[in-house]
């Protein structure tokens, strides 16, 4: 690789051609700002339109200052990063974004967490010349079930866009209008709830500003916990254990699952349970749904649709609604692990503790947005009541926790509570990419050749790859298993079956980054892609942790069947743990 | 496309449909199948960009992204009797603002609306490159040159009647 | 007598020729070049001569165009693309649609010379839609073209074949920067994208793409024709040939010119332009529209050219000039260009999005007399900072016209500030109508006219007006046969 030498501040740095000034200033230690660019560095997720310009910097011979996020290092390039023309720049720069920027802080949802704000303490500035007649863009506010947009607190930064389109390739987002007047949003301004949106909230968890935040559902729950009629429920979703802890300060990675559930219980919870309990049995159904339509395939049977999709993301599950509806029977059935546990809850164990379904509250906390979505749909209601009553992310349980003074750091660990508690190692790796499909393996295989696996991790499995193959021999009978995350890769796998080229027996879609470790719900990210690694790293480390790391083990999962479902894909499994799917494409009618 | 239920007349479906197959629906000809859409609808409202978009294989919030960015392109009918007053400098030095505040207050409309007879509409125009004829009106197609103020009033008399 | 400042390279066959009939443009030598091009020249020796030619783009920035072709030509493609920018849509400028309409066979030609230098052989022209007349001889010229073999496939017998398509605007300034252009080309949003990499390198769909104005391509084959030192003995050392204006404002007479680089703006203004109207004092000249700025009296000696406008403080822009007399008040023109210029801007970049709106604003209040000194420091401050941090050439220019008329009227700005008063009377928020008792007769007309009711008095007796009601139309000054009503 060619190299060059250039000068930053007056020190000497080597590196790679192609490099831009931003990275070759890294490697000396010195962080030049950014705002609109974002790299998610390993992943190739790059935001780099040059617009904020607030990375600007001198180069010596240059006419104009030069955007450091996007321009490469020359030969020989003498580069100043603050000298008084670059710390004017930047700082009358800051003074034009926020004088067309809303002051709210101190309510803002984003307040304290938010990359203007912070850049406006970095820059330190203490007023904005002429506020008092500046014209500011304004634009309506949008409330659907997940996602809040107010575009008055757009800066143009086109992470959202990039994420919606070339991530995602959902497309509900794009810029619109020009110049002052412009902003990212939906076709004609309308609200994000008609458009294609699938609310997996990765435009949300890339916002540096408070234009895109969750629906907040804490003021709900809180109201719930006080209400001396209701019994109130928790089910905690694999990833939250692995990312939770950054919001009190603790180092990316590191497992507090112990301490969420004492926060859990100490905020007034009556029962803290894990949906990894219905991670677990989802795999026992949809593992099922797979060796079934398997063993049809293989007995002969042409008509039996393949590969099986796995169906817990529910992001995932409105793209193909919106996108693919003529492949709405080829998922699996079954339904997510927060709404199995939420049709468990309702029926089984309000039955065991004889409380009224309308009662008892089921609260979720999820990585996701998408979730509060899918909480809200009809099929997952009996007369009106849902099977999960409010579905916070891990941002709204930290909030939650601070709420009620509690300092999770300190908090001693204690165990989830029975039945709806107990789970495998198989559960905790739906966290991550990869970790659906690795625990229906481990099971579908143990089911399927009747013997014990010497070594339940499938290495071939895991990894940060967006499309990843395997070919795991079952016996003899080897099966192809395809994963992708992230929703564009899951598109061109999704085209593959359209075309009838599709290779694989099973596929594993989730639509965020690295799972739901990278979930549009979790702790924001800040574009540090290493603190999605270090919740993926957490993860498979709490999965060797488990005693019992095959779902098909879980006693408690073999009681409910026993005493409750009968067995897997049995008619009371069918009416409680299954869905069907709907054509949510758009449609063109002649009037 | 989005989620929301379009509902257009088959006869305009087939045209869009028509318009968008000449341009083998590719999507880098979007700017041209607008042109060509507009010149036959008059304007490009929702539901005929949901069907470009549809036609086209492509989101229509970057239909309308385009829409909204290209000041030819409007989503609302012209009156009409489209009224363009030419802002560009040289009819601007010779008092452009002032025929364009005379046609605002008789015809009692702001820039970019149309007058609820639906008989003219207003907007203003960069440059039409008749700048020795400064300031200049368009009603349609038809020019007119020097016009001030007072010469408003005369313009609009000509299509009373029509 | 005024007649020989002007020379006709690019305009040399408008008005003279039929534009529908390709034999008329043959008969003037078109499509000769070309010939020469194909059959005598290699690629190289054409980039030569257009170098050689001291040829630079006149869109505006001046960038030597036989070293924009070198790079092309270097950057291997399975395609290339040759790009005609007719996109004007500077306010005040037409030479663009001029040279289309008049000669539209010059401009294909010399795409099709490009195309062979740099080894292209798709050439699209980026038209406004606004320019109907334009595109409908374009489209003529194309087809003649093709008839007579001297574009398509093996071109005077040749293994060279070069194409040309129309591809339409839609109305946004900003388009006339190459990279916004060929986005616009794309069918998305004409936002410019950083430099490096240039359209030399990937342009249109990725490709290696040379993109240049109407009338950089009008010089080409002529320069071809006559060779490169005929060309470079027109003009001023640093700018060769000719340059067309759009001549236009309190002049009397308006309309295309056409002058060898080097013509002072004194004789262009007041020789071809034949004086003030009117009988009125200069003020100022602005040269490059919204990115260019008002040059004034002490400008006037000044040899035109790219690098001298620019040290002025101006730009030669794609040639807009307009004149300005007394009455033009230069806080208001500035004010006009940064409406302009606010209403253009893409919104990619912070500066240009927000920064020209804070200019616009500050501008207004000034012009509404709510101005304070500071202001003036904050516009510098504001406008160099656009300048020196926007994305593409719209916004790193944009605050010229503001710079240039700070610098050189500041103390108009100062007026509007501390007296409050615009001294060229155009401001309206500064002026007020009053009736001298002595001359009104009391006829009533003012009142009559007045259209908001702002005047009161009684038949026969001195007349008021109101300031609070009066709209400042001035209505009632044009009516009044008296001389009993002034501003003040």
């Amino acid at each position: 690789m060619e190299k060059v030498k250039l000068s930053i501040d007056n020190k000497l740095v080597e590196v790679e051609k192609g490099t831009t000034i931003y990275k070759a200033a890294k490697q000396l230690g010195i962080d030049i700002p950014v705002l609109c660019y974002m790299n998610l560095e390993g992943l190739g997720i790059e935001n780099k339109p040059g617009g904020c310009r607030i990375c600007v910097v001198e180069v010596e011979g240059r006419r104009n200052l030069a955007p450091s996020c996007s321009t490469d290092c020359t030969e020989g390039m003498v580069v100043h990063t603050h000298t008084m023309r670059v710390i004017n720049a930047r700082r009358t720069v800051m003074e034009f974004i926020l004088s067309d920027h809303p002051k709210d802080c101190l309510t803002c949802a984003k307040s304290g967490n938010c990359e203007l704000q912070d850049m406006a303490v970095k820059l330190g500035i203490r007023e904005i010349p002429g506020q008092e007649y500046a014209a500011m863009s304004t634009y309506k506010m949008d409330f659907s079930p997940s996602i809040i947009r107010d575009l008055d607190k757009c800066i143009m930064c086109r992470r959202c866009e990039m994420m919606c389109n070339e991530f995602q390739t959902v497309g509900a987002l794009s810029a619109f209008n020009r110049g002052f007047q412009s902003a990212v949003g939906p076709a004609f301004e309308m609200d994000i709830e008609d458009s294609t949106c699938t609310y997996c909230g990765q435009c949300v968890a890339v916002c540096p500003t408070g234009a895109l935040t969750e629906k907040d559902h804490t003021r709900d729950v809180i109201n719930a916990l006080s209400d001396p009629t209701k019994t109130v429920i928790v089910q905690t979703a694999p990833a939250v254990r692995a990312a939770l802890g950054e919001e009190f300060g603790l180092k990316p990675g590191t497992l507090v699952t112990g301490k969420m559930v004492t926060a859990l219980r100490r905020l007034g919870f009556n029962y803290v349970f894990d949906t990894d309990f219905a991670a677990d049995l989802t795999i026992m159904e949809e593992g099922t749904e797979l060796l079934g339509r398997l063993t049809k395939f293989l007995g002969g049977d042409k008509e039996v649709k393949l590969p099986i999709l796995t169906s817990c993301c529910p992001a995932w599950v409105n793209f193909f609604e919106h996108n693919f509806p003529e492949m709405k029977d080829i998922p699996s059935t079954a339904r997510s692990p927060q709404q199995m546990f939420g049709a468990i809850a309702k029926t089984y164990f309000a039955d065991k503790i004889k409380v009224k379904r309308e009662d008892l509250v089921v609260v979720s906390i999820m990585p996701c947005l998408a979730k509060k979505y899918e909480a809200q749909r009809d099929e997952f209601k009996v007369d009106g009541n849902p099977d999960v009553d409010f579905s916070l992310s891990t941002r709204e349980l930290a909030h939650l926790i601070k709420q009620a003074n509690l300092d999770l750091k300190t908090l001693p660990d204690e165990d989830f509570d029975k039945p709806l508690g107990e789970s495998t190692g198989a559960a905790v790796i739906f966290g991550v990419t990869g970790g659906v499909i690795e625990a229906a393996t481990r099971t579908a295989y143990e089911l399927h050749t009747g013997k014990k696996l010497a070594k339940v991790e499938f290495e071939q499995l895991r990894g940060m790859e967006f499309i990843r193959k395997a070919t795991i021999d079952f016996n003899g009978t080897p099966i192809n298993i395809g994963i992708a995350h992230g929703l564009g890769n899951a598109r061109k796998l999704l085209d593959e079956i359209k075309a009838g080229k599709s290779e694989f027996h099973a596929i594993e879609i989730m639509a965020c980054p690295g799972g739901c470790i990278g979930g549009g719900g979790q702790p924001l990210h800040h574009s540090d892609s290493s603190i999605l690694k270090a919740r993926t790293k957490a993860i498979y480390a709490e999965d060797e942790g488990k005693v019992l790391r095959k779902s098909h083990e879980n006693p408690y999962i073999i009681k409910l069947y026993e005493e409750f479902l009968g067995k897997p894909m049995s008619e009371k499994a069918h009416h409680l743990l299954h869905t069907h799917y709907f054509d949510k494409s758009g449609k063109i009618e002649i009037s | 496309m989005s989620r929301i239920k379009v509902k257009i007349k088959e006869k305009d479906l087939n045209i869009i449909k028509e318009i968008c197959k000449s341009f083998n629906n590719e999507q880098g000809e979007l700017i041209n199948v607008l042109h060509k859409t507009q010149e036959h609808f008059g304007y490009l409202p929702a539901e005929i960009q949901e069907v470009v978009a549809k036609e086209l294989e492509m989101s229509v919030a970057k239909v309308y992204g385009v829409v909204t960015f290209y000041s030819f392109f409007t989503m609302k009918p012209k009156g009409k009797f489209p009224i363009s007053i030419c802002t560009g400098t040289a009819c601007y030095v010779r008092g452009a603002e002032n025929v364009l505040g005379e046609f605002k207050r008789q015809l009692n409309i702001e820039v970019g609306e149309t007058t609820p007879d639906g008989k003219f509409s207003l907007s203003c125009l960069r440059c039409v490159g008749a700048c020795g004829l400064a300031p200049v009106v368009l009603v349609g197609d038809k020019t007119y040159g020097r016009v001030s103020p007072e010469g408003v009033k005369d313009i609009l008399a000509e299509y009373n009647d029509k | 007598m005024t007649k020989y400042k002007q020379i006709r390279i690019v305009l040399n066959n408008c008005g003279v020729i039929d534009p529908e009939n390709i034999e008329e443009s043959i008969a003037r030598d078109s499509y000769m070049a070309l010939g020469k091009c194909i059959t005598e020249m290699t690629p190289q020796d054409v980039i030569k001569e257009i170098k050689e030619s001291g040829l630079r783009g006149r869109g505006g920035g001046g960038f030597p165009t036989g070293l924009k072709w070198e790079i092309a030509s270097k950057n291997h493609a399975d395609q290339k693309y040759v790009v005609c920018n007719a996109d004007e849509g500077d306010p005040g400028a037409f030479m663009d649609r001029s040279v289309l309409e008049g000669d539209p066979h010059a401009v294909l030609e010399a795409m099709a010379i490009c195309g062979y230098a740099i080894g292209a052989t798709k050439g699209l022209i980026y038209i406004r839609a606004e320019y109907p007349m334009a595109i409908k001889r374009l489209k003529i010229a194309i087809d003649q073209a093709l008839e007579y073999g001297l574009l398509g496939n093996n071109i005077f017998g040749s293994k060279f074949d070069f194409n040309i398509e129309l591809r339409y605007g839609a109305g946004a300034f900003v388009c006339g920067e190459e990279t916004s252009l060929i986005h616009s080309m794309e069918g998305l949003r004409g936002e410019p994208t950083i430099k490096p990499p240039f359209p030399a390198e990937k342009g249109y769909l990725g490709k290696p793409t040379n993109v240049n104005n109407v009338e950089t391509f009008a010089c080409v084959p002529i320069i071809i024709r006559k060779g490169a030192s005929w060309f470079n003995k027109i003009g001023t050392e640093k700018s060769k040939g000719t340059k067309v204006f759009a001549l236009a404002g309190k002049v009397n007479n308006v309309g295309l010119i056409e002058v060898p680089m080097g013509t002072t703006l004194r004789e262009v203004i007041f020789e071809i332009g034949g004086g003030i109207q009117n009988g009125k004092k200069f003020k100022a000249v602005q040269t490059g529209g919204p990115s260019g700025g008002c040059l004034t009296e002490k400008h006037l000696d000044t040899p035109i050219d790219f690098d001298n406008l620019i040290a002025a403080g101006s730009m030669m822009g794609s040639g807009g000039m307009i004149v300005m007399d007394e009455d033009n008040c230069m806080v208001s023109v500035a004010k006009f260009y940064l409406d302009f210029t606010v209403e253009e801007s893409c919104g990619k970049c912070s500066p240009c999005r927000i920064g020209n709106k804070r200019l616009y604003e500050l501008l207004e209040r000034i012009t509404k007399g709510q101005g304070v000194m500071d202001d003036l420091q904050r516009l510098r401050n504001m406008s160099n900072v656009i300048k020196d941090t926007s994305l593409c050439g719209l916004g790193q220019t944009s605050p010229n016209p503001v710079l240039s008329t700070l610098d050189n009227f500041y103390d108009e700005y100062v007026a509007h500030i501390k007296d409050h008063k615009c001294p060229a009377g155009q401001c309206k928020d500064l002026m007020k109508y009053f009736i001298i008792a002595e001359n009104c007769v009391g006829c009533t007309a003012c009142a009559r006219v007045c259209p908001v009711g702002a005047i009161t008095g009684e038949k026969k007796e001195p007349h008021f007006i109101n300031s609070e009601i009066c709209i400042k139309c001035g209505a009632c000054m044009e009516r009044c046969k008296f001389d009993a009503i002034i501003i003040k």
